[in-house]
């Protein structure tokens, strides 16, 4: 029998299986996407948030952990838990070093986030060069792996892991088990019954985009609510951001993000604005906007700009719909021409003379239109005119087992002496709603690596 | 059908295939540009983001600017089997095989080059080895006795001056020819720059394969997404022993023409220990290049393009091979017989040079170069300064 067996093949997955192994655990893996799309949600990430005190390699500055914390505490609106949260906070100032003995390379922040360059540090290659670094060291280290092997059921006696049920019926036992299979966002079933039904009707949901892999079914979320292990958070609480419509169902990944939004203006369905799109930096707000999308009549908004911006955002992947003149964009984009010319030119009359700059919150701003439109307010008059529609894009869900510092999986408040879970699966516990960037990973290699290094001590004591 | 018609087809035929993957190039690196992820791995990702559309030209830049070190393939989470199928290193590779018929010169060798590159130089060297086999024959006996490594007693030195001299000229001015184009063609006028520094950057970066490292000093990908530095070590052996060859051969021609000193030379002297070196860094290098071709992952490259890699790699293993048991046999009676099979295979190199893997280093030189004078402007799309 197996010392330790890992369920999952992401972040949070292969810290756990390192650690175990290099406490001298025997590790099995189980990912259940065939080897060309392991790695989950981590194969799409591009940076980790870390705190650190003063400049170090790629990180500019200093990013104490007091000023991690408020930023964790304003972006949760205080849902986190403080403890957790510093914990993450400063795993995050040394866990580098370990990563980059197991292959993992950093760089200075990609062009478009120097706005980052002091908090985060990104991945050379982003988040799948981090994960086939990891991989090869987990095998040159004997990590067992195993593909195309989802695990279906947890076998338990009491709070006491024994085993799990794999797709194709088969039981694997293990002495001690960390469970790293991420949220239930590619589970299109369950995210709709989260969401509900709308007003109008509708069921928001299906008109989501998921950002990341279609493995995350939730399906050990499930298992465990089952099993009556103790819960935390809202299942309609994620990460949900504005994405191009014409996005894939799974993997669009960083690639289908649109980030003209600010430098323009955004209108549903009716031809209508519905939010202020210059309240302030685009990588700050793009991840209200998926709520803001989501809760417009079919879940879609357009973003349109003219000319005068174009080169001046990180370039969409999928080209915009042009025209030559803003009805002929409307109709082009199947809107409503009367109500859509009605709302650019009552914005176009309020936007207040100011000096355009996309690089500070400038003084362009509108007067006398509801909602106001507080940075970047140009006119929208200069030919051609470009249209690209958005979709909510649902990045991850934060549903999540209930931990302390251990990581143990716990039931009726008690932890179970050899069931640990690390990821998304716990993320909600720091995260119980809002995000900041790079704040995932974190969440993943801490708790990853607390679970692995128990479940390995947990083993032992079997 | 005339031979002018069936160039004039294959023309057509690689126009068409040229435009369909400078498509390829536009639209994977629309995604790239919206992606960045593998931005410090090599210097093609920091030329993307200074352009929101890529031409024909662009596409001949950038696939000469990627060394196929791949690291971009195994990192992308839009490779295959992903709908987006993004595949850079494979794309800018069939690209980059057009940039070398497209600027050959004359283009027809280019064309015929590329379909049979290995037969094509193996052909030419045996040729001109029987050639120069059957002239030593009509003149006398191929096995002759006493001559001590006097080559010259075999061809005059004037003649192999002459006939060499020749074929190299014309190497050079097809080659010029060719990456004069290439050069008009891909750069754009723009705000001078130190041209010094650009120059000398440049340089540096071609001659320690700066790029070949993959961005963080593991290397560069072979088979799978493990790095390795050997490509890049295989690399520096063919590349300093090709340069102490041509250093070895350039003191001789000093020697004979300055210093009246005819070959043979001493094993002490130095064309014969450059020479030497030389070629055991000739023959080391071309013989793990192709090994480490065998074993490329298809993935990778364009499979097209190895009759073209394998044609160059064998020349200079052959070059350096004979050349060394020339060197050990030069006393014996055979000594006429392996002059004239070296000769040959120098030759062919010569011949083929143009429009061979050769070629690479001269355009990934320029695309270099150009590479460090247009980062030292401004970068014309400000998108990035959120
Ligand atoms: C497009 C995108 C960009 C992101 N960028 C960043 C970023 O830059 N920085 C950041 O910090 N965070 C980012 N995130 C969030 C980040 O991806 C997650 O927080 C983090 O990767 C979670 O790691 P994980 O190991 O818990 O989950 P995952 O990496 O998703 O791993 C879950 C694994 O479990 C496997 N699995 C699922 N179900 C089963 C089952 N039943 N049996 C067996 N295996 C199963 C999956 O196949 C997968 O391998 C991003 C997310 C997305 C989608
Ligand atoms: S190769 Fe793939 S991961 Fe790299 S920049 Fe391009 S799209 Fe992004
Ligand atoms: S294969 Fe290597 S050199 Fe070529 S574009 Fe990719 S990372 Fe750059």
């Amino acid at each position: 029998m197996v010392d330790v067996l890992i369920v999952g093949g992401g972040n949070a997955a292969l810290c756990a299986a390192l650690m175990a192994r290099e406490a001298g655990a025997s590790v099995l893996m189980l990912e259940a996407s065939p080897k060309e799309w392991r790695g989950g949600n981590s194969q799409h990430t591009r940076n980790l948030r870390c705190m650190h005190d003063a400049p170090q390699d790629v990180l500019v500055e200093a990013y104490p952990e007091e000023e991690y914390w408020q930023d964790l505490l304003k972006v949760t609106g205080g849902e986190t838990n403080e403890h957790l949260a510093r914990l993450v906070i400063r795993a995050s100032s040394n866990c580098r070093d370990w990563m980059r003995r197991h292959g993992v390379r950093f760089q200075p922040p990609l062009s478009g986030a120097l706005h980052v360059a002091r908090t985060n540090a990104f991945f050379m290659g982003g988040g799948k060069a981090l994960v086939n670094a990891y991989y090869r060291s987990a095998e040159a280290l004997g990590v067992k792996v195993r593909y195309n092997t989802p695990v279906t059921d947890v076998l338990l006696e009491g709070d006491r892991f024994v085993g799990v049920v794999t797709g194709s019926g088969e039981r694997i036992t293990a002495k001690a088990c960390v469970l790293a299979a991420g949220g239930f966002e590619s589970n299109r079933e369950w995210l709709r019954e989260a969401w509900g039904r709308n007003d109008r009707g509708e069921w928001p949901a299906d008109n989501f985009l998921i950002r990341g892999t279609r493995f995350n079914q939730g399906v050990l979320l499930k298992c465990m609510m089952k099993a009556g292990a103790d819960m935390i958070g809202d299942p309609s609480q994620g990460h949900c951001v504005a994405i191009d419509a014409r996005a894939p169902l799974y993997d669009g990944g960083i690639c289908t993000r649109i980030d003209c939004v600010s430098l323009g203006v955004v209108v549903n369905q009716e031809g209508c604005r519905f939010y202020d799109e210059g309240e302030d930096f685009w990588p700050k707000r793009y991840a209200i906007w998926g709520r803001l999308v989501a809760q417009q009549a079919g879940q879609i908004g357009y973003s349109i700009i003219d000319r005068k911006v174009i080169g001046r955002f990180m370039p969409p992947v999928f080209p915009g719909v042009i025209a030559d003149s803003l009805p002929e964009l409307a109709t082009k984009l199947a809107l409503p021409v009367e109500t859509f010319m009605r709302t650019i030119d009552g914005y176009n009359a309020a936007c207040r003379p100011g000096v355009f700059d996309h690089t500070v919150l400038d003084d362009c701003r509108t007067e006398g239109v509801v909602p106001a439109k507080t940075h970047w307010a140009q006119k929208i008059d200069t030919p051609p005119f470009y249209g690209y529609a958005l979709r909510p894009g649902i990045t991850f869900t934060y549903l999540s087992l209930k931990v302390d510092d251990t990581a143990a999986v716990r039931f009726a408040d008690r932890p179970s002496p050899n069931l640990f879970v690390a990821g998304e699966m716990m993320a909600g516990n720091v995260l119980g709603k809002g995000y900041t960037a790079g704040v995932g990973m974190s969440i993943g290699t801490a708790f990853g690596r607390i679970a692995g290094t128990r479940a390995a001590a947990a083993a032992q004591a079997a | 059908m005339s031979a002018i018609d069936t160039l004039s087809d294959l023309a057509d035929q690689a126009k068409r295939e040229l435009d369909a993957n400078a498509g390829e190039v536009d639209r994977i690196l629309h995604i790239c540009n919206a992606c960045r992820y593998c931005e410090s791995f090599c210097a093609v990702f920091p030329a993307m983001t200074r352009r929101l559309d890529f031409n024909v030209a662009d596409a001949h830049y950038l696939a000469n600017l990627c060394h196929n070190c791949s690291a971009c393939l195994y990192a992308c989470q839009y490779a295959p089997p992903h709908e987006f199928g993004v595949n850079v290193p494979k794309t800018l590779a069939q690209v980059r095989r057009h940039t070398y018929i497209e600027y050959a010169f004359p283009k027809a060798f280019g064309e015929l080059y590329r379909r049979n590159g290995l037969t094509i130089a193996m052909a030419v060297s045996l040729g001109v080895a029987a050639f120069l086999i059957a002239t030593i024959m009509i003149r006398g006996s191929l096995f002759v006795h006493g001559l001590e490594g006097e080559f010259y007693a075999i061809f005059p030195h004037n003649m192999l001056a002459g006939v060499f001299g020749a074929a190299s000229l014309f190497s050079v001015v097809a080659l010029a020819i060719g990456v004069t184009r290439f050069w008009r063609q891909v750069s754009e006028p723009g705000k001078p720059v130190p041209l010094a520094n650009a120059v000398g950057e440049a340089t540096r970066s071609a001659l320690t394969l700066r790029y070949l490292d993959g961005g963080h000093g593991d290397g560069c990908n072979n088979e799978d997404d493990a790095f390795t530095l050997w490509r890049r070590r295989f690399h520096h052996l063919t590349f300093y022993g090709f340069m102490l060859c041509f250093a070895s051969t350039s003191v001789a021609t000093l020697y004979h023409y300055i210093f009246g000193l005819e070959a043979p030379y001493r094993i002490s002297s130095l064309p014969v220990v450059l020479g030497t070196f030389g070629g055991i860094g000739l023959l080391i290098g071309p013989a793990g290049l192709f090994w480490l071709n065998m074993r490329r992952n298809p993935l990778q490259i364009d499979e097209r393009q190895k009759t073209m890699d394998r044609g160059f790699i064998a020349l200079l293993f052959s070059i350096s091979l004979t050349g060394l048991i020339l060197l050990a046999w030069r006393d014996s009676s055979a000594m006429p017989l392996l002059l004239a099979v070296h000769l040959g295979f120098v030759m062919g190199l010569f011949m083929t040079l143009p429009y061979g893997k050769f070629a690479h280093g001269i355009f990934r030189c320029a695309a270099l170069l150009k590479y460090s004078i247009e980062k030292r402007r401004p970068n014309p799309v400000q998108a990035g300064a959120d």
